[in-house]
């Protein structure tokens, strides 16, 4: 359970807001609800995670409770509820996958970046974690990079050494 | 068309009106042969259907379509079609499909009935009793989670919750604002308001009556005694909120707890306001009516209503007398 | 070469584009059925064709969309399911990453079929890039005059949207999926009623899966009848596969229904073989939820005829010899592979992804992966293996939807064929930590057939 004090208070840019406005326009009248999902997308990409602020302020704009907003953000997988680096690496650890390498990577990534599954690097750049079947089994290893969930397939050591390169060096 | 539909649960049959579920139908009969039920709850809509303790087989599925229902079904859930039969304590796989039910209810729950409130008038500990194994087999450290309080009158235990989602739906259903609910998903999900803030509304002690364990307790009750050496009295008052129709739980003059009142399946009648079940623990403010009804079977019924005496049946008959001489001598010590 | 129905075209340039697409015969299905047929004759079509769903489940499409109730003034809506996340399958990111056009052109015949006038395509999260495809694709075909009002001066409205989920494998679950597009957690409903009556905001809904809406194109174009020639008894038509695991070349292939296991694995028109010249163990046929089948199930029946790559002769034999089409994700296990891994490895999976509603599958499937991991890292019992049975026993067919069956059916099956191998871990708890049971017996030719009581 979170302290109230902990919460910091936020901005929605005005691009955001369209662009949720927009969306909510796909459900018929009334059942605006429907939007939610996306719109926590949207909201992650721009802040990087869901405060729960951050969800008070979806609450609002789609006229529900926040409770309703923090049950469907703490059901799926792909929300963070705690901020995260800037590149979260999320690598494949389902079976056809792994007969083709995935748990070695994952030694390898957390060697390479030097902090445990889920824990965020201290430049704040990266964190990683193991994430249940992407639905690319047959380019395993697989990982995704949100928030356009950026996929990089057949993975080797050398192949996630240079991707960690390259996004530093962004 | 008759505009009743004929069932029969473990061969014995009823009419019912249509759209009655197989656990309603059931409970029209009454008895042993009603299934039980940990998550669903007559007055509030959508409830049931999660916990599976209610399962039956459907052994025919209609005189239209005789063909058996090819898994065992949800009786609070299912509709009742005419001419079905079902089989619920009559079927071996039900009794073990329930066992392996509860069996799974429990693997998780911290079975300190000794220090909890609901003790007594615990679904999950009936059902334990009936079904359960004598021992665990599960070998691994339980779920945990920390005790908090939702307001300053109701505690969330979460450790003994089973998901029921009764409280969830008295929130909906029965109060102007939800403010807690279900979070994470599978064996990670918990009842929370997430963040830190307080159950408040005139009806939210109500979650505590729904709950059929002791996730939701009654602060204001917590550790005064066990249920079973209350009595309790039904009254009301003249409530400007609710209807006013309570139970008191009384250990000697005191009203140690208000509660709605319950029919014999658990369910609250009518539900009841806060001010009702926090506020009002003096004789003087209800009017009072008689004992509470309690079902033979409880724990509750077996020590107040009447000295321990042996049963009629045991005094006239000598060879009963013999053969229950153990207790007939703890008897004779009150 | 087979006939290729969904990937004929999936090698030419910019097949992705609309231009493209049309020059290569697109959207000719959405000229013909609304020009030209009634939505009952599209319905009647799909019937004939003996299509069956290719999410998972094979019921037939037709006969699915017969079931939808049609009251007066209420909507009805047409969902595809493209929540793709069934280890082993990837058929549909790959069907839309390259030829998006296919799955819209599907949308919309499959709308009108119904009488749908707002449909979704519910796409996983995680497929954002297949998300901002579809979206590109939408746009174009709406350009084009194929969506929106009064499609190609019908008079036919269809408004069709992509949906992301947001990380959730039961939303793949029809009723779940549906929730979850209402913005809820996505728990399965409890049935009935089913969404044919009450589905999307409690109106009549279809659910299909990606591959399914694609294939009424094909049906549409041909015939159905053209279309029940290909394949073999009721498998039908053409069906994507998805290979993985230890073969020469994994990848999507379209083959026709009936197709020898035999052949798809080791012909180098299909997946080539083994990786590394290995020798096969064990395959999982349809996805990570259906049994798992040594090598030599897998490639025969008990009674030693072929086995095929059809809905019913993969299900030959039941459960004791059998196993299932499931969503056609083949994954292929090498001699060096560890079985009692694989299950751990699944089981965390559906422990990960029970929605927690009900108790068996909420309970069961954390305390089958807690015991798995502990017979996978030397700390296991004898007793364990048949606690798992059990286990798998109580939570199969006693849940709210088939996850609780998926999670029980890879485990009780790993055990009914591979018992020797789990017991080896209890019996070299030390050695299994480093080595693996290796190939064993479960390649040898079948000596007798096994029995079929289970």
């Amino acid at each position: 359970m979170l302290k109230v004090e902990e919460q910091q208070p936020v901005q929605f840019s005005a691009a955001l807001i369209e662009k949720a406005e927009e969306i909510v326009k796909r459900y018929p009248e009334g059942k605006q609800k429907s939007a939610l999902l996306p719109i926590l997308h949207e909201v992650q990409a721009e802040l990087g995670w869901l405060s729960p602020n951050a969800m008070d302020k979806i609450a609002e704009f789609l006229s529900i409770e926040p409770i309703e907003v923090y049950e469907v953000a703490s059901f799926y997988s792909m929300y963070f509820l705690k901020p995260q680096g800037k590149y979260v690496l999320e690598v494949c650890r389902t079976g056809p996958c792994c007969l083709v390498g995935a748990e070695k990577l994952m030694d390898h990534l957390e060697k390479s970046l030097g902090v445990k599954e889920n824990e965020v690097t201290s430049d704040g750049l990266f964190s990683w974690r193991g994430v249940e079947c992407l639905a690319a089994c047959g380019y395993g290893p697989v990982l995704q990079i949100g928030p356009e969930y950026t996929f990089y397939e057949n993975l080797n050591e050398q192949k996630v050494d240079d991707l960690i390169q390259d996004l530093r060096k962004k | 068309m008759s505009d009743k539909v004929k069932v029969t649960i473990d061969g014995i049959t009823v009419e019912v009106a249509p759209g009655t579920t197989i656990l309603n139908a059931a409970r029209q009969i009454g008895g042993d042969i009603v299934p039980p039920a940990m998550c669903y709850y007559s007055k509030l809509e959508g409830s049931g259907g999660k916990c599976r303790t209610c399962i039956v087989k459907v052994s025919k599925g209609s005189e239209k379509d005789p063909r058996p229902m090819p898994k065992l079904v949800a009786s609070c859930r299912t509709t009742v079609m005419d001419g079905m039969e079902v089989q619920n304590i009559t079927s071996p796989e039900v009794i073990e499909a329930r066992s392996g039910v509860v069996e799974m209810l429990l693997i998780n729950h911290p079975l300190d009935c000794p220090v909890c409130d609901q003790a007594g008038e615990c679904d999950l500990q009936n059902l334990g009793y009936e079904h359960g194994l004598q021992k665990t087999r599960y070998e691994f450290e339980r779920r945990t989670f920390e005790r908090i309080d939702i307001g300053d009158k109701i505690q969330l235990h979460m450790n003994r919750c089973i998901l029921c989602y009764r409280c969830v739906f008295t929130a909906d259903q029965i109060t102007n604002k939800r403010v807690h609910g279900i979070l994470n998903r599978g064996d990670h999900s918990e009842i929370s308001t997430y963040i830190q803030t307080a159950v408040d509304n005139d009806f939210s002690g109500n979650v505590i009556d729904v709950c059929p364990v002791g996730a939701l307790t009654d602060k204001t009750f917590r550790f005064k005694n066990r249920v079973w050496f209350t009595k309790p009295i039904d009254a009301h008052r003249d409530c400007p909120t609710c209807s006013g129709k309570v139970t008191l739980w009384y250990k000697g003059e005191d009203v140690l707890r208000v509660t709605a009142r319950k029919d014999i399946y658990g369910e609250v009648e009518e539900f009841i306001c806060n001010t009702c079940r926090f506020d009002k623990k003096k004789t003087a403010d209800w009017t009072i009516e008689h004992p509470t009804q309690i079902s033979d079977t409880s724990v509750i019924a077996s020590n107040h209503y009447d000295t321990l005496k042996p049963l009629p049946v045991i005094q006239d008959n000598a060879r009963l007398q013999e053969a229950n001489r153990v207790e007939l001598e703890k008897t004779t010590k009150f | 070469m087979a006939r290729k129905l969904l990937l004929e075209h999936i090698n030419v340039p910019d097949i992705h584009t609309f231009d493209v697409y049309r020059q290569k015969g697109g959207y000719r299905a959405v000229e013909k059925a609304l020009k030209t047929l009634t939505p009952d004759e599209v319905v009647e079509e799909v019937k004939k064709s003996g299509l069956r769903g290719r999410g998972g489940a094979g019921f037939p499409t037709g006969m699915k969309w017969s079931f939808l109730a049609k009251p007066e003034g209420v909507a009805r809506y047409l969902v595809c399911n493209a929540d793709e996340s069934e280890p082993g399958t990837f058929k549909d990111r790959y069907l839309m990453t390259h030829i998006p056009h296919a799955l819209i052109e599907g949308m919309i015949v499959s709308s009108f079929a119904l009488g749908a006038h707002t449909s979704y395509i519910y796409v996983r999260g995680e497929m954002m890039p297949q998300i901002r495809i579809l979206e590109k694709a939408i746009a174009e075909a709406k350009n084009a005059g194929f969506l929106g009002k009064n499609i190609l001066g019908t008079g036919y409205d269809l408004e069709l949207y992509v949906q992301p989920g947001g990380g959730a494998y039961i939303c793949g679950e029809e009723t779940a999926l549906l929730e979850s597009l209402e913005g809820k957690r996505g728990n399965p409903r409890i049935k009935p009623p089913f969404p044919a009556i009450a589905g999307l905001y409690g109106c009549p809904t279809v659910v299909n899966n990606v591959e399914s809406i694609a294939a009424t194109v094909p049906i549409i174009n041909d015939g159905g009848d053209e279309y029940a020639k290909i394949g073999i008894g009721r498998s039908t038509g053409t069906k994507l596969i998805s290979a993985s695991g230890n073969l020469v070349r994994p990848g999507v292939y379209e083959i026709e229904l009936g197709l020898p296991v035999e052949e798809f694995i080791y012909s180098d028109e299909w997946c080539g073989g083994i990786a590394n010249g290995k020798r096969l163990k064990a395959t999982v046929a349809g996805g990570s939820s259906v049994p798992v089948l040594p090598a030599n199930l897998t490639l025969k029946l008990a009674n030693g005829d072929p086995r095929l790559m059809s809905y019913e002769s993969l299900s030959e034999g039941g459960f004791a010899t059998g196993t299932m089409m499931g969503s056609g994700g083949f994954i292929a296990f090498d001699e060096d592979q560890c079985i009692v891994r694989n299950t751990w490895n699944f089981s965390r999976f559906y422990h990960h992804e029970s929605c927690g509603q009900c108790s068996p599958c909420r309970e069961g499937t954390g305390w089958m992966e807690k015991v798995l991991h502990r017979l996978e890292y030397g700390h296991g019992k004898m007793s364990d293996i048949d606690l798992l049975v059990d286990v798998s026993k109580k939570i199969e067919g006693n849940t709210i939807c088939p996850l609780g069956d998926a999670a029980a059916w890879p485990v009780a099956s790993a055990i009914r064929h591979f018992r020797d191998e789990f017991e080896w871990h209890v019996k070299e708890p030390v050695k299994s930590l480093n080595t693996n049971y290796g190939l064993a017996n479960y390649a040898e030719p079948i000596a007798k057939a096994v029995s079929t009581e289970n």
